[in-house]
This record gives structure tokens, sequence and C-alpha cells, in this order.
């Protein structure tokens, strides 16, 4: 399912990046790629995300978020 | 002594800076790269028998051409062949900031890498076994603590053996068979076709390149049958594996940094920024973030303009009592022109200048804050929500806030802005905020045309106007001439910490130099211009006027015959449609020197006593313009050209006089058609 879709806290891994190539490479060269886990701290509906991959905070804007499908991990929260 | 050039490359906020500011001890310079807005460093050092000139790149995660700092970075490395390439790691986020250093390594330049703050990763729980690493990847390594100032001599060491030996090899990540395959297939192609290119850059990294549909490269080989042969591997490519080449490439970079890493980079806690969560609980809260930015910005405005005024009155004192010495020093009667020129034209000019440095200073001593602590990304996330709406991002909001200050270092400011897009468009409608001098405008016309209890709506209306119009622009760039996919919002929110006072200093020296250098000789000039438009040529008074004329009404004659007020006459029949006659037309032209000078204009053409000048000049207004005229002039100056100090600072932070033009014609144009149809439709009703 899309990142946007994904509550706060919770921990995703990312399936896929479902957008062009200048994307996904920016997004490789800053660390997330495919199979990269990372947490949901914010997300500021309708505006942008903030996840933190590896101890490393980002900012991801909204139409970034909805181009990255992931896959739900934490399930010990609930 | 032997010159040799030294290039830093590294992740944005991995301390690169603070490295440079280690290196060179605070003698830098700072420019612009031709043509392109991105700030180039440079400082020297000298060491044994070397004088060693230190370039810092921007900071960048990747050398691909998908954003201006990488292209810089990258071309700078191909075009000026730097000796030693330093790459700073940022020791808490190794395999990320490796994956910088392998597309370094694929483009064969000597590298040095510097683990920087190792030592409090390793407080947090990372271990590194930097000899082996450093085995592994047969590059040198490095570990310094930047801000102690440590590891500085290992670091020089290791530049000066790289130059004394280069390295006959230089380890470079594999591609796998198939793409390695390709690769081999494109190379003698390139090298036959483009000897010119390959000399100054492997012909590996071109024919990778070429498989990654590189947008510079294919500017540059655009031979057909090179093309085709990498469009035909392109395609094979992601048959046989499902991907683009692209993106099989950056598995591999990554597959040989955690190669290199596996054994070498150990975590034994997982890393936490305990403190910064806390701050970024509070600060990026969904109810409090928007309120705690409003407070921090009302905060900067106030230290920019509240605490600056005090500066800049003495300063303003001080061009006051100059000029004045020197009408009173000057031998009476020799070339009164010259006089004028010097007290009013130079001293003026310059002075219009340096009284805005104290604000300058303050505002780039509050950016460096903001940006230093890490707070300017929050900023940027807060804001995003809402300047998204009008097609810009968050951080384009603290520029336009500056701007209802002074434009001139809000267009600076806008330096923080890295899409290029967003920046101009920040900076195209930066003038439709209302700043401090067309808030003398409207403090003398509001009064002068409004009763009481509706003066403080007109400001309100007048600022709230300027507003709107600002959003409107940016929406009509960002759809036609600024149009365009945004580089997709992706922002690293670096870790709290507290920036030393030395580097917030020097930032704001260095960025305040570039305004009193670049800006300075710009506005200088183009006030010596006004100047003489506004006194050349001379009426001849002994013959045209009688005695009993006073100061004033001299002043007034000499007005009316340069070039200035004859432009002005000139310009009536335009600008009658506009309620608006020649006097304004005057004093609207002097405004172009600085919105302010329209009071001062007015005054001049009005020809009132100088004691009396305010209270008689808005019963003059009151008398000959209805609030009707009275609200057009407002409107028109605060959406006409801004002031030539503008369309200078424009003109230096684009590298263009087409946006500066573009800036000039399409306000005034705009200023033009809202005020006719205000006046022409509000004539309708009253």
């Amino acid at each position: 399912m899309p990142l946007t879709q994904i509550k706060e806290g919770r921990t995703v891994r990312l399936v896929s990046i479902e957008s062009g190539y200048g994307l996904k490479n920016r997004l490789a060269s800053m660390g997330v790629r495919p199979q990269t886990e990372f947490t949901v701290i914010n997300n500021h509906h309708p505006g942008p995300f903030m996840i933190t991959v590896k101890g490393c905070k980002m900012m991801l804007g909204r139409g970034v978020a909805d181009k990255l499908m992931v896959l739900q991990l934490n399930s010990e929260n609930q | 002594m032997k010159k040799i050039n030294v290039a830093l490359a590294g992740n944005p906020n991995s301390g690169k800076s603070t490295i440079f500011n280690m290196l060179t001890g605070g003698r830098q310079k700072v420019g612009n790269y031709p043509g392109v807005t991105v700030e180039i460093k440079e400082g020297k050092a000298r060491r044994d028998d070397y004088e060693i000139n230190f370039i810092d790149l921007p900071g960048t995660y990747s050398l691909t051409a998908y954003t201006l700092e990488e292209r810089v970075a990258r071309d700078f490395i191909i075009n000026k062949h730097p000796d030693v390439v330093v790459d700073i790691i940022d020791a808490s986020n190794v395999e990320r900031s490796l994956y910088l250093a392998t597309q370094l390594m694929e483009m064969q330049v000597p590298l040095v890498l510097v683990f920087n703050m190792s030592d409090i990763a390793q407080r947090r729980g990372l271990l590194f076994d930097l000899e082996q690493l450093s085995k592994l990847l047969e590059v040198p390594i490095v570990s310094t603590t930047g801000n102690k100032g440590l590891g500085k001599q290992q670091l020089f060491e290791a530049i000066k053996k790289i130059v004394e030996e280069p390295p006959q090899h230089i380890r470079q990540a594999n591609f796998g068979t198939e793409i390695e395959q390709y690769i081999e297939q494109l190379k003698p192609k390139i090298e036959q076709k483009y000897p010119e290119l390959t000399a100054k850059c492997p012909s590996r990294w071109l024919a990778a390149k070429m498989l990654e549909q590189d947008e510079e490269i294919l500017k540059k080989i655009t031979d057909p049958q090179i093309n085709q042969q990498a469009q035909t591997a392109i395609q094979k490519i992601k048959g046989l594996l499902g991907e683009m080449p692209e993106m099989i490439m950056a598995d591999h970079r990554y597959g040989f940094i955690s190669g290199a890493c596996q054994e070498t980079v150990k975590t034994t806690a997982e890393l936490r920024h305990e403190f910064s969560d806390t701050i970024d609980a509070v600060v990026t809260n969904r109810y409090l973030g928007l309120p705690i930015f409003i407070g921090l910005m009302y905060l900067v405005f106030e230290l920019v303009f509240r605490l600056g005024e005090y500066p800049m009155d003495w300063l303003e004192g001080f061009f006051g009592f100059l000029g004045a010495g020197v009408e009173n020093l000057w031998p009476e009667g020799s070339m009164p022109w010259l006089k004028s020129l010097v007290s009013e034209g130079i001293i003026g000019g310059v002075g219009e200048v340096i009284v805005f440095l104290p604000n300058i200073l303050l505002l780039f001593l509050a950016i460096a804050m903001l940006e230093g602590t890490g707070y300017m990304a929050r900023a940027a996330f807060v804001m995003d929500k809402l300047m998204h709406k009008i097609g810009l991002h968050g951080k384009s909001f603290i520029p336009m806030l500056i701007g209802f200050g002074c434009s001139i270092p809000a267009i600076m400011g806008t330096r923080i802005l890295e899409d290029r897009r967003n920046r101009l468009t920040t900076i195209m409608v930066i003038p439709l905020m209302s700043c401090f001098a067309k808030f003398t405008v409207y403090a003398l016309l509001i009064p002068a045309f409004f009763p009481v209890q509706w003066r403080g709506t007109m400001f309100w209306v007048i600022y709230l106007i300027g507003i709107l119009l600002g959003i409107l622009s940016a929406r009509i760039l960002r759809s036609t001439v600024l149009k365009g996919e945004d580089i997709p919002f992706v922002m690293e929110l670096p870790p709290y910490r507290m920036p030393t006072a030395k580097a917030m200093l020097m930032q704001m020296w260095t960025r305040a130099w570039l305004y009193i250098k670049k800006a300075g000789t710009i506005i200088l000039a183009i006030s010596i211009l006004l100047w003489v438009g506004m006194n050349f040529p001379r009426p001849d008074i002994e013959h045209t006027s009688s005695p009993q004329l006073t100061q004033q009404q001299i002043k007034q004659l000499e007005l009316e015959h340069s070039v200035v007020g004859r432009i002005g006459g000139a310009m009536e029949p335009a600008i009658k449609p506009l309620g608006f006659d020649r006097n304004i037309g005057i004093a609207m032209i002097g405004a172009l020197a600085a919105k302010e000078v329209f009071v001062s204009q007015m005054a001049i053409v009005y020809a009132v006593e100088e004691d009396a000048k305010e209270m008689s000049l808005r019963e003059q207004l009151r008398r000959d313009y209805s609030p009707l005229v009275g609200f057009a002039i407002m409107l028109f100056c605060l959406i006409s050209a801004p002031c030539i100090a503008t369309i200078a600072v424009t003109k230096h932070e684009t590298n263009s006089w087409r946006w500066a033009g573009l800036q000039f014609f399409a306000l005034t144009a705009m200023a033009y058609v809202i005020t006719l149809l205000f006046y022409q439709i509000g004539s309708l009703f009253i």
C-alpha cells in the first residue's frame, strides 16, 4: 500500500517506488531503496511526511510519499 | 612552492563546512559559479612546500545530473581536475555517505575519505575498523573531529602523500557481468569518437553514464551510432534483469559498500538522537508547529528591523553629517554641480547602500542561526502544506516574510531555496510584499485622504492586496514560464546542534560582503545616473525667473527642466487614465531610486515650505486629488517596478538581466492594468 496510508509510529519496509528514475535515483542516493526499513514519525495529513531511516530523519513531500509502496511491519505495538 | 587544488565533497550536513573552516582557518572567499546561483567557497592554506587551494563543493548525495548542486560538483571535477578530492563521511551514516564516494571512485579521482565526528558516533555505539575499511576500498581514511580541530595534521599528510605518489589504480564497484559487458562494448567507440572527452574523464564512466541516460552526457555524446548502441543495450539489460540499468548500478554500488562495511562498521546499538527527537516532537507538532514557526519568524523580523534600526539611525546620521560637511566646506561658488554630485549623488548613494548593512548583517546572522541549528529544515516541513497550495515549497516563506522589511535582503535570502524554479518564482513575487519604503508612501497618503477611523483598515487592505497579488503571481508563474515538475521534495532533517559563534559570524560576513561588493557598485552607479537625470540639464535661472523665487521654487523649476522632469511630462498622456498628472509622474520616476523618494519628490514638486512639509503637503494633496486617486497612487506604488536596488539584486542573484527585466516590466505592466481598472471602474461609482 502507498506510504500515505500509514499511520504515525509504524515501521514499514519499502517494496517499490512507482515513479520515474529521477526520484528513484535521488532516494537511492539518500539511502532509501527497496527493502529499506523506516519509521513514520509524522504524517501531516495532507502535508508532508517525516520518516527516520537508520537514525536519519527525512522529510518527504506528499507527492513522493504517494509513490512509495510499502509493507507495514511492526505488529508488536498492537 | 607547489600549488595544488583540493576539492571537498560530501553529503549535506556531513560537517563539510566545519572541516573546510578547520583546513583554511577561515580565510575564504565566497563566489557564485558562473551562470548559476550555487555558492562556491575557496580558501587557501600553506603546508610544507605546498600552497593548497581548498574548494568547498556543494553538498550532494550523488553525482547525477538531476540537481544543480550535483551538476556543479561534477562539472568542477571534470573541468578543473582537482589534484585530490576529500570526501567527508558522516560517521553516523556511513553507507549512505559512501554512496557518493563510489561515484567519485568511478570518476577515477584521487580520493581521501574523512570520517568526521567519529568520536561521537563511537560513543553512540558505532564501531569502526578504519584501517581495514581503508584496505578494502583502497583509499586512505583519516578520522577527524572538525569542531575541535583534531585530525588536521593527518589529513594534510594524507593529501600530501597522494600528490607525491598518485594512486596507480582506483577501485570501483563492479556493475555485474551484463552491464560490464555493454560498458566494454561502448568504451572503445567513445574513446575513438570523443578523444577530447576521454582526456577529461574516464571512458568507462562515460559509457556507464550513457547506460544511465545521463542528460548532460547525452548532450555531449550525440553520435547516433553510439546512442543507438546504448539504447539497444538498455533494452537488453531491462529485458534480462527487469530494471533500468541505473537502478541496477545503484544496487551494485550499495552491494560494494555493504561488502566493505560488513566487517568494518558495526552497530552495537540503534542510533538515536533523543535530544533532537524531543525538540521535534514539539516543533513539528501538528498543532504547535505553525504557531512556533510564526513566533520565531516574528523574532527574526524584530531582530532584523527593530535592533537594526539603531545602527541604521547612526549610519544615516553619519552620512547626513558627511553630506552636510561637504556642503559647508565646499569652496563657495566653485563648481556647484560637483558639490551636489558628491554630497547628494555619491555620499547619498553610498549611504543608501550602507544604511541597509545592519539589517542585512542581522538577517544573515539570523539565517545562519536557523540553518546552523537545523531549524530551517523544520520550518520548511511546517510551512510546506500551505506553501504547496501556491506552487512553492515551505522554505520560500522565509524570504517572503523578510520582504515586508526590505526586498534586498529578502531576495538575497532566497539562496536557501535549492530548487531553481522555486527560487525564481519567490524572487519575482517578493517585491509585492510591501516593504518599509512603501510604508512611508502609505503613511503620507492614507492620512491625507482617509478619515481617522478608516486609516487602519486602509493599511491592512493595501498590505493584503500585495499578499494576494503575490500568491496569484506565484501561481501564474508556476503554471507558465516556470512550469515544470518539481524536483521531488525529499529533504534531510539534520539533528539539532549548536553551531559555533565563529562559524555563524563567518557565514554572515561572507554573505554580507557579497552584498557590499556587488550590490554596492551597481546601486551606486544607478543612483549617480538618477541624480544626473534629476539635475540636468539645468534651467537658466537668471533669465527665466524673477529674484523673489524661493529656494523650493528654484528646486521645482530645476526638476521640471531636468531629463526626469521632461520624461515625467511626456508620460502624462499615458498615466492620465490612471488618474495621475505629471507631478505624480515625476515623483514616480524618482521613486525608482527608492520608494520613499516619492515622498520627498512630491514635496519638491509641490514647492511646499520646508518647515511645514508634512502637514501642508497632505493638505495640498487633499486639495488636488480625490481619495480615489490617492488609493490609485498607493496601488501603483505597491505593484509597480521595484526600486533600482531590488532590480540590481535580482540581476545579481539570478545572474541574468532577463529575469531582472521581466520583474521590472511585468510588475509595471501589472501595476498599470490594475490601477487603470481600479481608477476607471472606481470613477463610475464616485
